[in-house]
């Protein structure tokens, strides 16, 4: 029910109307951007839709810096398998 | 097909495998089993779906929460929505998700439609409004369902019909609010949960603020997660993290963000001010399996009276007991294991459901009943994954 699917603005049709046109998996759709208004969309970025709305701007280096604190704690520990005969 | 960004680089096995390997030598250091409970039914689907409960040390136990707004409407409302759709002169437009549970007498929404109702299922709020002004002639109620990640859909609806003027349009709302039943969950004598995997779409909106009561008055770790298979198992080894470090048994529990890329502290304020605007709190609301929680439910505020469906018709209110042969309600406080219910699979099926919980692709049975079914013993002895 909370789903939010990640889609890229390609284009502002209007920049007086609150909507988007987002492409999710190279599908087109309207969105409306009424949520984001202090955001200042601009098309190439990224955003959650929720039932036909921008429901949050996706931030590049923040998730990029989540992959990076993902391989940290990865690497992190040693590997329980390493020596054990096939596993 | 193209990676998909966001999706894809969540989804990585190898980095998947290392992030289990830091789970199970942190959960050795564990004084005690730790029962986590994962509140939203997105992140109960992503766990079937990706079976990670098989994958984690025994000393773990996932709980599924009440997440699922689905799951959670009682069978009054679900009465009150079939008597709106039965009302003559009006169209009732909802979600996929609601049109199969069944009310009191296993009598659903899509039911109602096969025997004549003018019943609509619609992606967005949005959508019912533009039924309404497309057909004058009707009488347009959108049923609204959903936690403070829906809600903010249906304020702007609420205030476009207000501006535009459309006056055969109203809202039959069923919002609620996640910190009540988290609260009861936490108060509730019963309870072993440890620690949250908070609902990372909820927080777009509500903030990791919203969710600092659960260390600062309960004493609960809660990590806000994204819904990926590496964000859950990221969360588990944050929380993790935190029991084993003492800081939690040291009174310094916190709100972590796993979710930085869609998730902020203070959330979205344009549409926390939406939620002020358009709706008021709830002295009380009903929930499957939960009962009466104080102030968890949202209606409109007065100054939208005109637009709300439980102001323009006398809708019946009547409260319905959940049926008797389902345990839809231990099951949605984590006190029961989904295939455990002894409803689970025979009964209550995803194509004849009995309880909420096995109707929408998110409700903890039907997440367990579509990905095997199998509890952890038997998906182990059944050959599962390295244990």
């Amino acid at each position: 029910m909370c789903l939010g699917v990640p889609a890229e603005v390609v284009e502002l049709p209007d920049p007086t109307e609150p909507r988007a046109i987002v492409a999710v998996a190279g599908v087109r759709r309207t969105v409306a951007t009424d949520l984001l208004l202090d955001e200042g969309l601009a098309v190439g970025d990224w955003v959650l839709v929720h039932v036909g709305f921008a429901l949050a701007r996706l931030d590049a280096a923040e998730a990029a810096r989540t992959l990076d604190e993902i391989r940290r704690l990865g690497a992190d520990q040693p590997n329980p398998f390493d020596g054990a005969a096939d596993v | 097909m193209t990676p998909r960004r966001h999706v894809d680089e969540f989804r990585d096995p190898d980095a998947a495998r290392a992030l289990l390997r830091t789970i199970a030598t942190r959960a050795e250091r564990l004084d005690d089993p730790l029962a986590v409970m994962e509140v939203c039914g997105g992140h109960t689907h992503t766990i079937y779906r990706y079976g990670l409960e098989h994958l984690l040390p025994d000393r773990i136990e996932l709980l599924h929460g009440p997440g699922c707004p689905v799951c959670v409407i009682p069978r009054g409302r679900l009465d009150d929505a079939l008597w709106l759709a039965d009302q003559p002169g009006v169209t009732l437009a909802t979600f996929g998700d609601l049109m199969r549970v069944p009310g009191s007498g296993r009598h659903s929404l899509l039911d109602a439609r096969a025997q004549g109702a003018d019943v609509r299922f619609v992606y967005s709020p949005l959508d019912a409004l533009e039924l309404a002004r497309t057909h004058p002639d009707r009488e347009v109620v959108f049923v609204a369902i959903g936690f403070e990640t829906t809600a903010p859909a249906t304020a702007v609806t609420v205030e476009r019909a207000r501006a535009l003027g459309v006056r055969n349009f109203s809202v039959f709302c069923n919002h609620v609010t996640i910190e009540p039943p988290l609260r009861a969950l936490c108060d509730g004598g019963d309870s072993r949960i440890g620690a949250f995997i908070a609902p990372g779409h909820v927080a777009t909106v509500i903030g990791t603020r919203g969710f600092e009561f659960l260390p600062a008055e309960y004493g609960r770790p809660a990590v806000v997660t994204g819904f990926e298979p590496l964000d859950i198992l990221q969360a588990l080894a944050m929380l993790l993290e935190q029991i084993v470090s003492g800081a939690v048994a040291a009174g310094r529990a916190t709100v972590g963000n796993q979710y930085g890329r869609a998730v902020r502290a203070d959330g979205n304020p344009t549409a926390l001010a939406l939620l002020r605007r358009v709706f008021a709190v709830r002295e009380a609301f009903e929930w499957r399996g939960l009962g009466v929680i104080p102030h968890s439910g949202l209606r409109l505020a007065p100054a939208f009276a005109d637009l709300d469906a439980e102001v323009r018709f006398r809708v019946p209110g009547a409260r319905v007991a959940d049926p008797a042969a389902c345990q839809c309600g231990a099951v949605l406080t984590g006190r029961l294991a989904p295939e455990r219910c002894r409803a689970f699979g025979t009964a209550c099926t995803p194509d004849h459901p009995i309880g909420a919980c096995m109707v929408s692709p998110e409700g903890a049975c039907a997440a367990a009943f579509g990905f095997g079914g199998l509890d952890r013993a038997t998906a182990r002895a059944v050959g599962g994954p390295e244990a």
